[in-house]
């Protein structure tokens, strides 16, 4: 037995291995899809998110179902807490759900493809870099696709400003319109609270060429998550004003805050 | 009766192993002139074959001599062979005299090989890359200009002269038996050096189909620039580790620091200027070639890696 198989048999639980062999992937004869999706890669991504989900963050996620069997899809979410650990749980979310589950591919910041390691690990579970014509290409494959119209607004803003959303780009909803894709908003709580931050250096983060360089403790503060999956949305392909496909956004915003209120309501206790 | 005239094409870059199965596959219907830049190859005695720079003036009479219905141009000289100045003038000033004596002497079909590196290597390439991306490659190695610069020179005639139908195919890495540059190579050693924690997304295509696909562009003459590649992709180290390469890592961070090693080892096969394609992925989508020309890869990837396992060293 060969080391990889040894270490795919500790890891790696059967019914896991069986339960990914079962989705079906538009992959390639070596397991690979043109973003450099893995679908043996996935196997240990999933293992160790299964832990994190379960045990550290204890997530509890309501209506995930919502998300269509087949056919594209854009989860749209609020983003927040530096790392995109919210990504992590809400595609865990899906991929492991009983009926009809998915791997859904998230869009991932422009600079993490110039990280070694990392971003090759990023694109092996499913992320792909943030580029509209890869949102495009996926949802004509039929992806569910998980993006955080905040980005970096969302995700580097400090512990002051938590469960406010920024501003939300516009580009999700252009794609969601061309490529007649549902959207399913999702509210993530408890993300706020894994690494809180008191401010942002922004000199070092440009010297270091990173989005943001928070100050924050070291560590990843095991806060409970909730994940609150929203009824999809539907939206024409008409030709229309920026203007109004703005409206479209701020209602998807505002159903992603009425989402984040319902988890906030739902919290006991912050851990 | 009068018996149908066979077509009669003009071959480029010869000496080449894709343009001598080009030629196997041809020869039995076609009367072929075959030449390259570099060598002069036998290829048969019902093949004239010629060493000839198109710059000269004697090319011309090539044309007088055997009035070619068709050309199939793969004599384009790789970024790792050659100087640059050389190169310029062979790929892109070579190639317009070629494009100037096929407009004039009334030919009328021409396939051009391009590469998909013209597309250039950078970390925000998205996949599935399609024909009218721009060509970002020559603002990021003074290298690879004159690649792109011969595709300007083709698309410009393709507009200018759409009775010449010009086709330009941008494969993905050509690989295979005989096949000498520089991804070959890599593949076919030992040890090949990789970039540490980098291992992008490739894609391969078996000399033979890449064969296939030229005679295949070459019947129907639609114009345009086409992506050959087929559906099927691999990561870079995966791809070595399936050709049984040791892989030794170059460190890659900061940036400079494997310019300053690459380029003082100056390895052939691991070219500077090529640094950034084993970094980032440039992933072509090939299918509007496949839907325009009914074109099918017969060779999977897993035998393509066989055959560099199995032939380690060369006989």
């Amino acid at each position: 037995m060969s080391l990889a198989s040894f270490l795919k048999t500790r890891l790696v639980p059967a019914e896991l291995d069986e339960h990914i062999n079962r989705i079906r992937k538009p992959i390639g004869s070596l397991g690979y899809d043109p973003w450099g999706y893995n679908n043996e890669a996935i196997k240990y991504g999933l293992s160790i998110t299964k832990q994190i989900y379960e045990k550290y963050f204890r997530v509890q996620a309501h209506g995930v179902e919502n998300i269509p069997a087949l056919g594209p899809v854009l989860i749209i979410a609020n983003h927040s807490g530096q790392l995109p650990i919210d990504g992590l749980l809400i595609g865990y979310a899906l991929a492991s759900r009983e009926k009809d589950a998915r791997i859904p591919r998230a869009m991932i910041e422009r600079f993490f493809p110039t990280v070694p390691w990392l971003g090759n690990l990023l694109n092996e579970v499913g992320a792909v870099l943030g580029d509209p014509v890869n949102c495009a290409k996926m949802l004509a494959n039929d992806e569910a696709v998980i993006v955080f119209p905040e980005g970096v607004r969302g995700s580097g803003k400090l512990y002051q400003d938590r469960y406010q959303l920024k501003r939300f780009g516009n580009g999700f909803m252009h794609l969601a319109m061309k490529y007649k894709a549902p959207i399913v908003p999702v509210g993530v709580v408890g993300c706020e609270e894994t690494i809180p931050a008191i401010a942002n250096i922004k000199p070092l983060a440009k010297a270091l060429g990173i989005p943001y360089a928070p100050v924050a403790m070291p560590v990843v503060l095991p806060a409970k998550v909730h994940l609150n999956f929203g009824a999809p949305m539907y939206f024409d392909d008409l030709e229309i004003p920026e203007e109004q496909v703005t409206e479209r956004v701020e209602k998807v915003k505002a159903e992603i805050s009425r989402l984040i209120d319902k988890g906030l309501s739902e919290r006991k206790r912050l851990f | 009766m009068t018996e149908q005239r066979r077509p009669h094409i003009l071959i480029t870059g010869a000496a080449g192993a894709l343009a001598q199965q080009v030629i196997e596959q041809l020869r039995d219907t076609c009367d072929l002139v075959a030449v390259d830049f570099r060598e002069q190859v036998y290829l048969g005695d019902d093949i004239p074959s010629y060493c000839i720079d198109f710059n000269k003036r004697v090319f011309e009479d090539l044309f007088r001599r055997y009035q070619f219905d068709g050309v199939i141009h793969m004599g384009r000289i790789m970024s790792s062979q050659l100087t640059r100045m050389r190169r310029y003038n062979a790929n892109v000033l070579g190639t317009q005299k070629l494009l100037d004596l096929s407009h004039k002497y009334g030919i009328k079909r021409v396939v051009v090989l391009s590469t998909f590196h013209v597309y250039g290597a950078v970390a925000y390439n998205p996949a599935l890359i399609d024909e009218s991306a721009p060509l970002k490659s020559a603002g990021l190695s003074a290298d690879l200009i004159d690649s792109v610069e011969l595709e300007n020179l083709a698309n410009i005639y393709l507009w200018r002269y759409p009775e010449l139908n010009i086709t330009i195919l941008r494969p993905c890495n050509i690989v295979g038996p005989g096949v000498r540059n520089t991804i070959s190579t890599l593949l076919a050693s030992e040890r090949a050096p990789v970039l540490a924690g980098f291992s992008p997304m490739m894609q391969f295509i078996h000399i033979d189909d890449m064969a296939d696909a030229i005679v295949l562009a070459y019947k129907k003459p639609t114009r345009g620039v086409y992506n050959v590649a087929p559906q099927d992709w691999v990561a870079y180290q995966h791809a070595l580790k399936l050709c049984g390469c040791k892989r030794i890592p170059v460190p890659s961070i900061p940036p400079m620091v494997p310019k300053m090693i690459l380029g003082t080892l100056k390895l052939k096969s691991f070219p500077s200027y090529l640094m950034a394609f084993f970094k980032y992925p440039v992933v072509i989508d090939g299918r509007a070639f496949v839907n325009e020309f009914g074109f099918e890869p017969k060779r999977p990837l897993k035998e393509i890696f066989r055959f560099y396992r199995e032939n380690k060293r060369p006989v």
